[in-house]
C-alpha cells in the first residue's frame, strides 16, 4: 500500500506456535504479513487473543525462547528481526524500534526513580555523561508534556499518577529517537480524558521524531485517529486491511463490521442500541478446516464450514472471507 | 503536591514527603509509625547498646571468681544490694556475665548470619541471574546443604575446629546458606517475569543492567527481611550449640547458653542462675522477631498502608 518509499519493516508470514509437553501445539499467530514505510502508521486491531500482543513480542524478541516456534520473516531495512542473535537484537532495540507497553504501573521499575530509568537508556545506545544524559531525561519528560520535569527525575514510579508514568513510558521509548515504535494498548489503562491527550500527543511526537508507529489496540476509535492503514486481526490471522478510510467506511468482513457497530458513534440515532459481537474468540470450529470467525459470523455461509478463507486482494484491501458484507458490488 | 491535579484524596490526605522517596525510605516511614515495630527496635537497640558499652555497664570485672565462697553446691548468694542478680556457680556477679554474654550473643549472631547471607546470596544470585545449567548446579549443590542436618554439621565443623568462637559462626552460617540462596533465587526468578524487566528488554539494555539494577535491587526486601529473622535464631541456635558444649572453649567468656548448661546443677536451689540467661535469649530472638516481622509487613507492596 505504499510504493512511495521502500519499506522499514517488512513482516512476512509471521507465524507463533506455543507448545507444551503433553498439549497439542497453539498456533496463537499464523500468516501475518504487512509492511510499515517511513513515518508510516499502521494499527493492528483485535479483542483479546487474537494475537497482536503475541505479534509484536515476536517482532521485538521479546516471546520466550522454550516451547515458543516463530516463523517467517520480519525484514527491518533489510535485515531480518526473527533470526538476529541477542546482541544484534540489543543494539536495535531501543536506539531502532522501541516499545511502548500496555501497563504504565508495572512496566517501570519500583525502587529506581524515573531519572535513573531513562538516563539509563540514553546512556546505554549513547556515550554521553551523566550530567548530559540527565538533561536529555528532562527534556524527554518536558517534551511528552509532563510539568516540573526537573522534579520527576527524583520521583518513584508510585508517586505519579497512571498518565505521568505512561508519559514517562513514552518518553522512555522515544529517548534515543528510534525509527519504528510499537505501541501495545499505550491507553487501554488509563482514564478516558487521558486517553485522548496522550494519543494526540503520541500522534505529534512520532511526527516530530519522523518515527513510524505500529498502534496495537482493541479500540477503533484510537486508530481512527492516528493511523494510514489498518490490519484487522481474528484469531492469530489477518482478517481484513485496508486504509483508514475505506475500513471505516465500508468495512467488509463481517469481524470489522463487527467492531464498528460495537462502538458508539456520534451520528447515531439515540435510542439505537449499540450491537455487540456475539459469542467470544474462544468460539471456535473443532475441526482445523473453516473460517474461525465462523461461529459468531452472521454472513456465514456453508462454505465457511468446510474450507479455511485465504487472505485476497479485493478492490484495494485484503479480505479473507468467503461471504463479506455488502460494498465493492461483487458479492461471492 | 496541591498543584498535581491527579492526586487522589487518600494521598491527598496523608503527609507525603516533597522529594522522591524510595522503597525503603517509605518502608522505615510505615515502620516507625508501628507499636510492634517500635517495641522490636526497642529492644534491638537495648540489646546494641548494652553489648557495645559491656565494660561501661558492668559494676564488676568480667570472669572474675573473687566471691567464690558466696556459691557452693549448698548455698548460693541470692539477690544482695553488692550483687542485684546474685552469684554464679564460679563466683562471679551474675549481672556482668549477662551483660557481656550479650555481647558473645551479638557477635557470634551477626558474623554468622552475615556468613550466611553473604555466601547464600551470593548463591542464589548466580542462579536467578544465569537460570538453565547454572540454575540447576547450584541449587542442587544447596538441596545437598539442606539435607545435612544442622546440628550434626556443626558438630562436625566444632570437631574439626575445636570448640571456639569461630566454630560456632561457621556452624550457624552455613546453616542458613540454602535459606538465603533459596529466598533471594526464588524472588529473582520472580521479577523476570515482571514487566517492567520486558521493558527493560524491550530497550535493549545489558543483560548486567538488567539483573545488577532492576531484578536484584526488587529481590533484596525478602532477603534483608529474612537476615533480621535469622539473627534471632542464630543466637537461639548460640546459646543451643553452646549448651550442649560446643561454643566458645575459654571459660572466662560470658556466653548466656554456657550460663543455663552451668546453672544447671544448681537449679534446685538458685532456679534464678537459668532464668536470667535464659530470659535474655528469649527477649533479644523476640526484639529480632518483632523487627523483621514488622519489616516484612512495611516492604509488603500489598499491605502499604
Amino acid at each position: 500500500m505504499s510504493e512511495k518509499k521502500p519499506p522499514l519493516l517488512e513482516v512476512d508470514d509471521l507465524s507463533v506456535t506455543f507448545s507444551q509437553r503433553g498439549r497439542d501445539p497453539v498456533e496463537a499467530v499464523s500468516e501475518v504479513s504487512f509492511t510499515i514505510g517511513e513515518g508510516e502508521n499502521v494499527g493492528i486491531v483485535g479483542e483479546s487473543g487474537s494475537g497482536k500482543s503475541v505479534t509484536s513480542m515476536a517482532l521485538m524478541g521479546l516471546l520466550p525462547e522454550r516451547g515458543v516456534t516463530v516463523g517467517g520473516s520480519a525484514r527491518y531495512q533489510g535485515k531480518d528481526l526473527l533470526r538476529m542473535s541477542r546482541r544484534e537484537l540489543n543494539r536495535i532495540r531501543g536506539t531502532e524500534i522501541a516499545m511502548v507497553f500496555q501497563d504504565p504501573m508495572s512496566s517501570l521499575n519500583p525502587v529506581v526513580t524515573i531519572g535513573t530509568q531513562i538516563s539509563e537508556v540514553i546512556k546505554r545506545h549513547n556515550r554521553v555523561t551523566s550530567k548530559q544524559a540527565a538533561d536529555r531525561s528532562a527534556e524527554l519528560l518536558d517534551r511528552v508534556g509532563i510539568p516540573d520535569p526537573r522534579r520527576r527525575l527524583s520521583e518513584y514510579p508510585h508517586q505519579l499518577s497512571g498518565g505521568i508514568r505512561q508519559r514517562v513510558l513514552i518518553a522512555i521509548a522515544l529517548a534515543c529517537e528510534p525509527k519504528l515504535l510499537i505501541a501495545d494498548e499505550p491507553t487501554t489503562a488509563l482514564d478516558v480524558t487521558i486517553q485522548a491527550q496522550i494519543l494526540t500527543q503520541l500522534r505529534e511526537l512520532v511526527a516530530d521524531f519522523g518515527t513510524s508507529l505500529i498502534m496495537i489496540t482493541h479500540d477503533l476509535g484510537v486508530v481512527a485517529g492516528l493511523c494510514d492503514e489498518v490490519h484487522v486481526m481474528y484469531a492469530g490471522r489477518i482478517v481484513e486491511s485496508a486504509d483508514r478510510r475505506p475500513l471505516f467506511a465500508q468495512p467488509r468482513h463481517p469481524y470489522t463490521g463487527g467492531l464498528l457497530q460495537s462502538v458508539p458513534r456520534l451520528d447515531s440515532p439515540r435510542d439505537e442500541p449499540l450491537e455487540p459481537i456475539p459469542g467470544s474468540p474462544t468460539d471456535t470450529l473443532p475441526w482445523s478446516e473453516g473460517c474461525a470467525f465462523q461461529p459468531r459470523c452472521s454472513n456465514a455461509v456453508d462454505q465457511c464450514l468446510q474450507q479455511t478463507p485465504r487472505l485476497e486482494p479485493d478492490d484495494g484491501r485484503l479480505l479473507r472471507c468467503f461471504n463479506p458484507l455488502e460494498g465493492g458490488g461483487r458479492d461471492r | 503536591m496541591t498543584a498535581e491535579p491527579v492526586t487522589t484524596a487518600s494521598t491527598a490526605k496523608r503527609r507525603e514527603p516533597e522529594r522522591g522517596e524510595s522503597l525503603w525510605r517509605g518502608a522505615f516511614r510505615r515502620l516507625s509509625r508501628r507499636p510492634v515495630a517500635i517495641a522490636g527496635a526497642v529492644i534491638v537497640f537495648l540489646f546494641l547498646l548494652v553489648a557495645l558499652l559491656a565494660p561501661l555497664l558492668a559494676p564488676y570485672e568480667p570472669a572474675s571468681t573473687e566471691w567464690t565462697e558466696l556459691s557452693t553446691p549448698y548455698w548460693v548468694q541470692g539477690h544482695s544490694p553488692d550483687h542485684p542478680l546474685g552469684i554464679d556457680r564460679w563466683g562471679s556477679d551474675m549481672l556482668t556475665q549477662l551483660i557481656y554474654g550479650a555481647r558473645q550473643s551479638l557477635i557470634i549472631g551477626v558474623v554468622a548470619t552475615a556468613i550466611g547471607l553473604v555466601a547464600g546470596a551470593a548463591l542464589g544470585a548466580l542462579a536467578g541471574a544465569f537460570g538453565g545449567w547454572v540454575d540447576m548446579i547450584v541449587m542442587r549443590f544447596v538441596d545437598i546443604m539442606l539435607s545435612v542436618p544442622s546440628l550434626l554439621l556443626a558438630i562436625s565443623i566444632a570437631a574439626i575446629m575445636g570448640k571456639s568462637s569461630m566454630a560456632l559462626m561457621i556452624a550457624i552460617g552455613v546453616g542458613q546458606v540454602p535459606i538465603f540462596a533459596r529466598l533471594l533465587r526464588g524472588s529473582m526468578l520472580g521479577q523476570n517475569e515482571a514487566d517492567y524487566v520486558l521493558a527493560a528488554n524491550a530497550l535493549g539494555l545489558r543483560k548486567r543492567t538488567i539483573v545488577m539494577g532492576h531484578v536484584l535491587p526488587n529481590s533484596l526486601g525478602p532477603t534483608i527481611v529474612q537476615a533480621t529473622l535469622n539473627l534471632a535464631t542464630a543466637i537461639i541456635e548460640v546459646a543451643a550449640l553452646s549448651y550442649l558444649g560446643l561454643g566458645e572453649g575459654d571459660p572466662a567468656v560470658a556466653e548466656w547458653g554456657r550460663m543455663i548448661v552451668s546453672a544447671q546443677d544448681r537449679f534446685e536451689i538458685a532456679p534464678w542462675l537459668a532464668f536470667y540467661p535464659g530470659i535474655c535469649i528469649a527477649v533479644t530472638a523476640l526484639g529480632f522477631t518483632l523487627l523483621g516481622e514488622s519489616l516484612r509487613e512495611a516492604l509488603d507492596p500489598k499491605q502499604r498502608r
